[in-house]
């Protein structure tokens, strides 16, 4: 299959930095596949994806977006149309009174027609499960609610890539679970190219496939039943695992023989409780 | 006690359409020298209700005691209180706003009036509990790192020597490692200070290591206890749209399927001893 987006050898470095952010990047994206990307705070990982939608251009090498490359001034319209990028607090990216024209702001901004512009509105709300709200007042809504719809206005300019940076870390539980389950669905149900970017475990746990950064460099990349075994590894790199795979590990060590690849605290209950049965 | 509150309600936009209680009646104490962790899903009260501990919002009705006596008594007692009672807000990160580290630090310890020299030490003390190098104190905040800005945002509070700290979700947005470095940093503060915490979180693995646990829902006091009581009732916690620490979740998950764990387990640790005890259990018995 060929890659969506390909970094080739990229380096980035912000100015006066000590060291560059992104420090020789090759990845490929491949299209409908959900990505997640780790890393400490400070590894590159935001860097990296900013550089998905030419929001930052890198300092050498090149970034190809469906072909193009994200350098060239005329490739910029495109590419944004292509990919699009949520952040981390739903309030800055909300910027009407009504829902519905918050989410319809992107498409009006590029004159795309005004029936065209209410199916794809319906379609993105419908999509991200705010229908019901499209006439709300979206300061009235809880985080959850309010960062999908920040995805539903993402998802009106029919992007086939979606890049999320840290898109729950301002959600409390049940946000976390609404974004993710949306995300998930958009992935799995529209064919959507997800790239999240995330601390949490449990979150790239759902993804595909899961990139370690560290110091500017992917470091690990693999399944993420291939990824969260190697605990010691990911501590290295102040990193955490999965609890339900950490505590597989424990009983492992303890002469247990249950299967080393566990993510889940359902898998694990399942697997200790059949264990442990005459 | 340290702090008691009685009977707090507040209530925005009274008499309008709009009107909402945000906290309901709430009782709570404070006892000094402990770590208690507040817990409960966005809008269950829990900002409105820290707002009142340090006597920037005035209840609708109850009462807010410090040692003993109303903080809202009179304009010097609320006043005294914001010295005495430290809030760190969410993304503390977005309000520094001084021109050096030092001076951000130092802005709290000023406004009490204290002289130079004793600002110089709190500002100094503040930021080693918090673990950042002094040769950053004349850089400008905004040069810094996001995790170095919210460990400034936290130093400044700190360097007022509260004897109550409210945190409010200090550890959002950290990677593991640093939010496990602030807990350990904060926990070192309270012991070396012999102060109190109030820790507002959805962090789990935070809750799971405070004294005792309060769980909002709807401006009220619905759970609280040590966590071991507090994780024992998953089922409740999650009907409240909150997490379990892992380890209580597959326990609770484990006794669904009949396995028996007890209850109060909620740390990896004692879950897989509990696990390894029923192994052994089970070898010993014939089947």
């Amino acid at each position: 299959m060929k890659p969506f987006i390909s970094l080739e050898n990229i380096t980035f470095s912000y100015p006066d930095a000590a060291r560059p952010a992104l420090d020789g990047v090759t990845l490929d994206i491949y299209p409908g596949s959900f990505v997640a990307v780790l890393g400490a705070n400070g590894s590159g990982k935001s860097t990296l994806a900013k550089h998905l939608n030419a929001i930052l251009l890198p300092t050498s090498g090149r970034v190809l977006v469906d072909g193009m490359d994200t350098a060239s001034p005329e490739n910029l319209i495109p590419i944004r149309r292509r990919v699009g990028m949520v952040f981390q607090n739903p309030d800055n990216q909300i910027v009407a009174n009504v829902v519905e024209d918050d989410v319809a702001f992107a498409p009006e901004n590029l004159g795309v027609e005004p029936a065209e512009i209410r199916r794809r509105v319906d379609d993105a709300l419908n999509a991200v499960g705010m229908s019901a709200f499209a006439m709300h007042a979206p300061h009235l809504l809880s985080g959850g609610q309010k960062q999908r719809i920040a995805i539903a206005g993402v998802l009106a300019m029919r992007p086939q890539v979606l890049v999320l940076d840290e898109p729950t870390a301002m959600l409390d539980p049940r946000g976390r679970r609404e974004v993710m389950d949306t995300v998930e669905a958009l992935c799995r149900e529209q064919g959507i190219t997800v790239v999240l970017i995330t601390h949490h475990m449990e979150e790239a746990a759902r993804a595909d496939r899961v990139v370690v950064m560290a110091k500017g460099k992917p470091v690990m990349d693999g399944a993420p039943r291939t990824i969260f075994p190697r605990a010691g590894e990911l501590r290295a790199l102040q990193l955490d695992v999965p609890g339900a795979t950490e505590l597989v590990r424990g009983l492992n060590a303890a002469g247990m023989t249950l299967p080393a690849d566990i993510l889940t605290p359902a898998e694990c209950a399942a697997a200790i409780s059949e264990a442990l049965q005459c | 006690m340290l702090m008691e509150v009685r009977g707090l309600t507040h209530v925005y936009s009274a008499g309008t359409p709009f009107e909402k209680i945000a906290v309901d009646g709430l009782d709570l104490d404070l006892e000094a020298g402990t770590v208690v962790g507040l817990i409960g899903h966005t809008g269950s009260g829990k900002s409105t209700l820290i707002q009142h501990l340090n006597a920037l919002l005035k209840p609708t009705s109850g009462a807010v005691l410090l040692h003993g006596e109303d903080i809202f008594a009179s304009k010097t007692s609320m006043y005294k209180t914001r010295f005495r009672v430290g809030l760190v807000f969410q993304y503390p990160e977005y309000q520094l706003f001084e021109e050096t580290v030092y001076r951000d630090i130092a802005f709290g310890p000023k406004n009490q009036k204290l002289p130079d020299e004793q600002i110089d030490i709190r500002v100094r003390g503040a930021m080693a509990f918090v673990g950042l190098p002094e040769d950053i104190l004349e850089k400008s905040p905004l040069d810094l790192s996001g995790g170095q800005k919210r460990r400034v945002a936290i130093a400044g509070v700190l360097a007022m020597d509260p004897e109550l700290l409210i945190l409010d979700e200090p550890t959002a947005g950290l990677d593991p490692a640093g939010r496990e470095e602030l807990l350990q940093n904060l926990f070192h503060w309270r012991e070396a200070m012999e102060a109190t915490i109030l820790l507002v979180t959805h962090d789990m693995s935070a809750a799971a290591r405070c004294d005792s646990l309060v769980v909002l829902d709807r401006g009220r006091a619905v759970m609280r206890g040590a966590p071991a009581e507090v994780f024992a009732h998953g089922e409740t916690l999650q009907s409240l749209g909150l997490d379990l620490p892992e380890a209580a979740h597959i326990a609770m998950l484990l006794r669904e399927r009949g396995v028996d764990i007890p209850s109060d387990v909620y740390t990896l640790d004692r879950l897989r001893e509990a696990i390894l005890a029923l192994r052994t259990r089970k070898e010993g018995a014939a089947c």
